[in-house]
């Protein structure tokens, strides 16, 4: 009766291992549904890619020589297993407007929304969890007012407009901030022609570089677009914080916490944050994701080379391989991300783990 | 000699329609004696036990005219000494321990964290420390229980776990709010005869909080009955059937006796006087 199925802790570690390995199963069956729709898509729209290359004046001998060195004229399933088999190895077609490969297009434009990403979601998470915690702990206060008026300001107030403002302010007015763009023209030639490139993150690149004028210029163009999506994200991250943190206080085991005369900070920062943790990490990591997508609007207005804009500059030329390259990319970023939140989700809850 | 001695403790909640009165002018005393308090839900013993520790979070508020544990005035503590007394000086031993554990801790971690975290004391002593207190549990495998989950543990389990954690730092008073009442009826006498050892050996007050009236008059010294936030008798436990007060002969009733007869319970008689009294408060 003393005895509990309690298991030991290296068979706790062989079932994590083991339930990522199923991870990693499903993100690959989530990866394959994903090219069969942009497969699909890609047939089904009503954009000839031979057309588009050759051009209208093209003869039939051309037309048929572009069909078949894009392999059209094999059956579907065929053109299918080509398309994966390519994407596989890193081979997502050749955007219609540059003639350039996609990927080596994406490679340049996903780091610079990566960079903003994380800064931003970052930021979102610095300020948004301490702020949260805050309106939870003091509800109704006035602290609680202002982490609820400012998390509504950044819920309602769109995007674009914060943007401009800020630039208006920031770099117009005062001169605090670099403009729109990632670096200065004089900076850019400096990072094309004398640093090595090692991720395409400038901050990184620059730093790996010791290069630190480079790496201010970049902190001082990111700094505006990056506060802009952190503040979005904080307004939700905060929210969010706040509601769960309100629901663990109100929990039993932080009577228990509180019996046993631990200091409030200790109740609040280890008892509930820990359970707050299960959740929030959800949270965070799908406003990540949201981030991740490029958001076209902060890029467009901050001349922010990301994948947001190249998707959405794609879709105007209609250059679908631009486009469904762009589509995969995110794909792939937001099924990995949700498998790392389902990892880290496991570390933290002990139940979700059995 | 007097361990905690209350009078007119009155806790009151501020609603929006009004203040709502939980605990309204509750008197007793206590030694290192054990005394049970009885009451059906809602008669202000769970807010009696925890008003003593000041755990009413806002918006309730704790009132008396006199509170005084060992000689210090609860009522004029400050946060910091109240803090000092919880689970130092006085424990409190929750209803279920799926709720009252936390989900995330280890067991392990919540049995030495006041150990480590207030009397200082090392990683490897504050561990032998709680593997005894689960033995005088009587929890056989200790080490096994340390790295569980509270998930992983039974309720019985659980509970045991509970007194365990409210035990090590040797309180002078514990209190025990219906501790037995989401077990197993079996496991039930086994946790409380392992609490009765525990509390006899160490020489501490006990609070029993309980709805369970022939329970606590076996377990406890001096029984009070709480009806709507008052004391309406105090009765010695050997002498339960002697009580007069309406209220407690309809507890006692309402109970189901072996190979007694098999008409209908008699519900409680809610027409006296007695139960009428709503002091000013709805």
């Amino acid at each position: 009766m003393t005895t509990i199925p309690a298991s030991p802790r290296n068979s706790r570690a062989l079932s994590v291992l083991r339930q990522i390995a199923t991870g990693f199963m499903t993100l690959a069956l989530t990866l394959l549904g994903l090219l069969v729709i942009t497969f699909v898509i890609s047939r089904v729209v009503p954009i000839d890619p031979v057309l588009s290359i050759v051009g209208e004046r093209a003869t039939p001998a051309q037309i048929e020589a572009v069909r078949q060195s894009l392999g059209l004229d094999q059956p579907l399933w065929r053109q299918f297993l080509i398309y994966v088999g390519d994407a596989l190895q890193g081979d997502l077609g050749r955007s219609i407007r540059s003639g350039e490969e996609v990927v080596s297009e994406i490679n340049r434009y996903f780091p610079a929304t990566l960079e903003l990403a994380t800064l931003g979601t970052l930021f979102g998470t610095l300020v948004g969890v301490p702020a949260g915690v805050l309106a939870a702990t003091r509800p109704g206060s006035i602290a609680d007012q202002i982490v609820r008026l400012v998390g509504l300001m950044g819920y309602s107030m769109p995007v674009f407009w914060l943007g401009l403002i800020g630039l208006l302010v920031f770099y117009g007015k005062l001169n605090w901030v670099g403009g729109p763009g990632r670096l200065d023209p004089t900076y850019d030639m400096m990072l094309q022609f004398t640093l090595t490139t090692y991720t395409g993150a400038i901050l990184i690149d620059s730093a790996l570089n010791g290069a630190w004028d480079v790496f201010r210029n970049a902190i001082s163009h990111i700094i505006l677009p990056a506060g802009l999506l952190g503040y979005v994200s904080m307004a939700y991250i905060s929210r969010m914080t706040r509601s769960f943190m309100m629901n663990e206080l109100g929990q039993e085991y932080i009577t228990t916490a509180r019996v046993k005369g631990m200091p409030e900070w200790r109740v609040i920062w280890v008892h509930a944050m820990r359970n707050v943790m299960v959740p929030l990490i959800t949270v965070i990591a799908l406003s990540y994701a949201y981030l991740l997508e490029g958001s076209v609007l902060t890029e467009t207005i901050f001349a922010w080379p990301g994948l947001g804009l190249y998707i959405t500059n794609g879709l105007f030329a209609a250059d679908m391989p631009a486009v469904l390259g762009g589509t995969v990319v995110v794909g792939v970023a937001f099924v990995t991300l949700n498998m790392l939140s389902d990892i880290l989700y496991r570390l933290v809850d002990p139940r979700a783990r059995t | 000699m007097t361990l905690l001695d209350v009078q007119n403790l009155r806790v009151t909640f501020d609603t929006e329609t009004g203040p709502v009165q939980a605990v309204r002018g509750v008197s007793f005393s206590l030694g290192r004696e054990r005394l049970g308090i009885v009451g059906e839900s809602g008669s202000g013993k769970t807010m009696t036990g925890r008003a003593v520790l000041r755990l009413i979070r806002p918006p309730g508020r704790i009132e008396a005219d006199r509170m005084v544990f060992d000689g210090q005035d609860l009522m004029k503590a400050s946060d910091r000494e109240m803090r000092a007394l919880r689970g130092q000086r006085i424990g409190m031993v929750m209803q279920d321990p799926k709720y009252s554990l936390n989900p995330v801790m280890s067991v392990g971690q919540q049995l030495t964290e006041g150990l480590r975290l207030r009397d200082r004391i090392g990683r490897a002593a504050a561990h032998a420390k709680a593997v005894a207190a689960l033995e005088a549990v009587q929890i056989r495998d200790p080490e096994r229980v340390m790295a569980a989950y509270p998930h992983e543990l039974s309720g019985g389990m659980g509970q045991r776990v509970m007194i365990a954690m409210m035990l090590i730092p040797e309180p002078d008073l514990l209190i025990a709010d219906e501790p037995t009442s989401a077990l197993d009826v079996t496991v039930q006498a086994e946790v409380l005869s392992i609490l009765d050892g525990l509390v006899r050996d160490r020489g501490m007050g006990l609070i029993f909080i309980s709805h369970d009236l022939r329970l606590v008059s076996r377990f406890c010294d001096r029984v009070l009955v709480m009806y709507k936030g008052r004391i309406v008798e105090e009765v010695q436990a050997g002498n339960l059937l002697a009580a007069r007060h309406p209220y407690t002969q309809g507890l006692l009733n309402c109970l189901p006796r072996i190979g007694g007869p098999r008409a209908p319970l008699p519900g409680l008689d809610r027409s006296g006087a007695w139960a009428q009294d709503n002091g000013g408060t709805r």
